[in-house]
């Protein structure tokens, strides 16, 4: 029985996917390579990573106004992540996933997600639900 | 609206509203007396420009903003762009995006400072602006109620009047959360940010209210701006209190709503000293000096062509000054540009730096060592392969004349 994680309701398609998780922020401006694909400021704990395609999961958002915008750029170039999961996401993520259709989920029942996600999970994300499923583990 | 007899425009606006409405549980809609968009042309790229575009080819009925839209500063300065090595593909892009905003009926007025400029929000008053610094000023010092509302949300309260209730529109996020018991005092602007980034850093969320309290004597607009702008950047805080100084503060008692006033959190000369040290390079060759991050106001402005007299930028060092096109107006009617741009200075009006294609600007120029006296932008500028160092206004102009980090 894979393990289910309860969300509140999120943005976005539902979508499958492979997690990549931290216990830090997110910031489209401050913390990508966006033309490479991969986190870019060094003090990050995904530092050198390659964002492209994988599910995100991380702790919150922090600063930048202009992620809201960088999410739709990235997706329509095929450099962004499939999706992101938050503990808790700020405004401007949620604008940006809500411009980029990009699937985005908060708030867990269970608590921080990067500590109930591993790195390397597949995940099936059903937004509408508030539902993660973590499909590898039981 | 959302059945599209307004227009494709406004339907777009108000699908994307109920959509970040939901995911934060807005009960309903909330009229909005300003809207404020950051849009420069670095993040919007090739697709954002495109889709501005095809708003603005929309009758004008439909793609006119309904309330005052005013923007944030752009990615290139036409008049400096050369100077600063950026490209013509740049000033291109950033005409285009220019025209398609113009033809929504958005003021192009280029600046984080509006606050300073434009027209000062009011208590109570409900706003949906974008950039970070623009938001934590008009909530905290004005009292006035807006999330971080980024570029396609600020359009879309441009285009519909209105934005989703939630975030701090509502009284009960506004109540502080932590409480910060400052005991050393912030001599230059570059303290008031080390300030702003230490809380930051210790808050470190949206949804945290810090409460600061043992400032001794009220700051100004200035150093109001730095100490918000770095902790909105450091911490994606969009509130603070002050106690005695910003308008729902007047005792711990009001700042907290009532509810139980946490243990404080001491800041003092070791926790300032100790910030300073993160981003220390003594010694260092200085590539460019940096004053912005928010956009110099007309007495900064004017303290920088004070203190640039008589002296001359270093031949191997770039000093940049980025303010808005309303001060660069009234600093060239009164000779302060004059001043700075004699002593080597650059001035550009419009832009805030990196919001400028900095990544392009470093690889262009060969900088990497940047000194500045803004917090927010020590933050923000190691993700562009810069190394930074905070330093007082006094400091940068000694970086800048030396060539070195003193």
């Amino acid at each position: 029985m894979p393990i289910e994680l309860k969300c509140h309701r999120g943005i976005g398609p539902a979508i499958t996917g492979t997690a990549l998780v931290a216990d830090d922020n997110f910031s489209a401006r401050y913390d990508l390579d966006r033309t490479k694909g991969t986190f870019s400021r060094p003090a990050h704990k995904l530092y050198g990573q390659s964002y492209v395609d994988k599910i995100l999961v991380l702790v919150t958002a922090k600063g930048g106004v202009a992620s809201a915008w960088m999410l739709r750029e990235m997706a329509a170039r095929r450099m962004a992540p499939k999706a992101i999961v938050f503990d808790r996401a700020n405004t401007i993520l949620a604008q940006g996933a809500a411009f980029a259709e990009m699937t985005m989920v908060d708030r867990f029942e269970a608590g921080d997600p990067t500590k109930l996600i591993q790195n390397g999970d597949a995940l099936r994300i059903e937004p509408d639900k508030g539902l993660v499923t973590i499909l590898n583990r039981s | 609206m959302l059945a599209g007899e307004h227009g494709r425009a406004r339907q777009w606006a108000l699908r994307h509203q109920i959509d970040v409405g939901s995911f934060f549980d807005a009960p309903d809609f909330v009229v909005v007396g300003q809207a404020h968009v950051m849009a420069d042309t670095e993040s919007l790229g090739e697709e954002g420009v495109r889709w501005l575009e095809s708003l603005a080819e929309l009758p004008p009925a439909e793609r006119r903003v309904r309330v005052p839209t005013i923007t944030d500063p752009r990615g290139v300065d036409f008049d400096t762009y050369k100077r600063l090595r950026q490209t013509d593909a740049m000033a291109e892009i950033e005409a285009r995006a220019i025209r398609a905003f113009e033809s929504l009926g958005v003021l192009m007025t280029n600046t984080c400072i509006n606050y300073q400029t434009i027209l000062p929000a009011v208590r109570g008053e409900h706003l949906a602006m974008g950039d970070t610094g623009v938001v934590i000023y008009s909530n905290s010092v004005m009292g006035a109620c807006s999330n971080f509302e980024g570029g396609p949300s600020a359009l879309a309260a441009g285009l519909t009047g209105r934005t989703p209730r939630y975030g701090y529109h509502l009284d009960r996020h506004r109540a502080g959360t932590r409480l910060f018991q400052v005991t050393r005092e912030a001599r230059d602007l570059a303290d008031w940010g080390a300030l702003g980034g230490i809380i930051g850093r210790a808050t470190n969320s949206y949804w945290e209210v810090p409460v600061v309290a043992g400032i001794g004597r009220p700051p100004n607009s200035d150093e109001l701006k730095h100490f918000g702008a770095a902790l909105a950047s450091f911490g994606s805080v969009a509130l603070f209190h002050m106690l005695s100084v910003t308008p729902e503060a007047p005792t711990l008692g009001a700042a907290f709503q009532g509810r139980s006033v946490p243990v404080a959190q001491t800041i003092g000369e070791a926790e300032i000293q100790e910030f300073y040290a993160i981003y220390a390079a003594k010694g260092d060759k200085v590539d460019v000096v940096v004053f912005g991050a928010p956009q110099l106001s007309l007495l900064e402005f004017s303290r920088l062509a004070d203190l640039l007299d008589g002296r001359r930028v270093h031949g191997a060092t770039t000093l940049v000054v980025t303010t808005s096109p309303e001060i660069k107006f009234a600093a060239d009617r009164m000779g302060l540009t004059r001043r700075i741009e004699d002593a080597g200075g650059i001035v550009a009006a419009g832009i805030c730096f990196y919001q400028s294609y900095a990544r392009e600007m470093a690889k262009a120029n060969g900088w990497q060592r940047l000194v500045t006296n803004s917090a927010k932008l020590v933050n923000i500028i190691g993700g562009y392969g810069y190394k930074p160092t905070l330093a007082s206004t006094e400091r940068c102009v000694d970086c800048a004349i030396s060539g070195r980090i003193a």
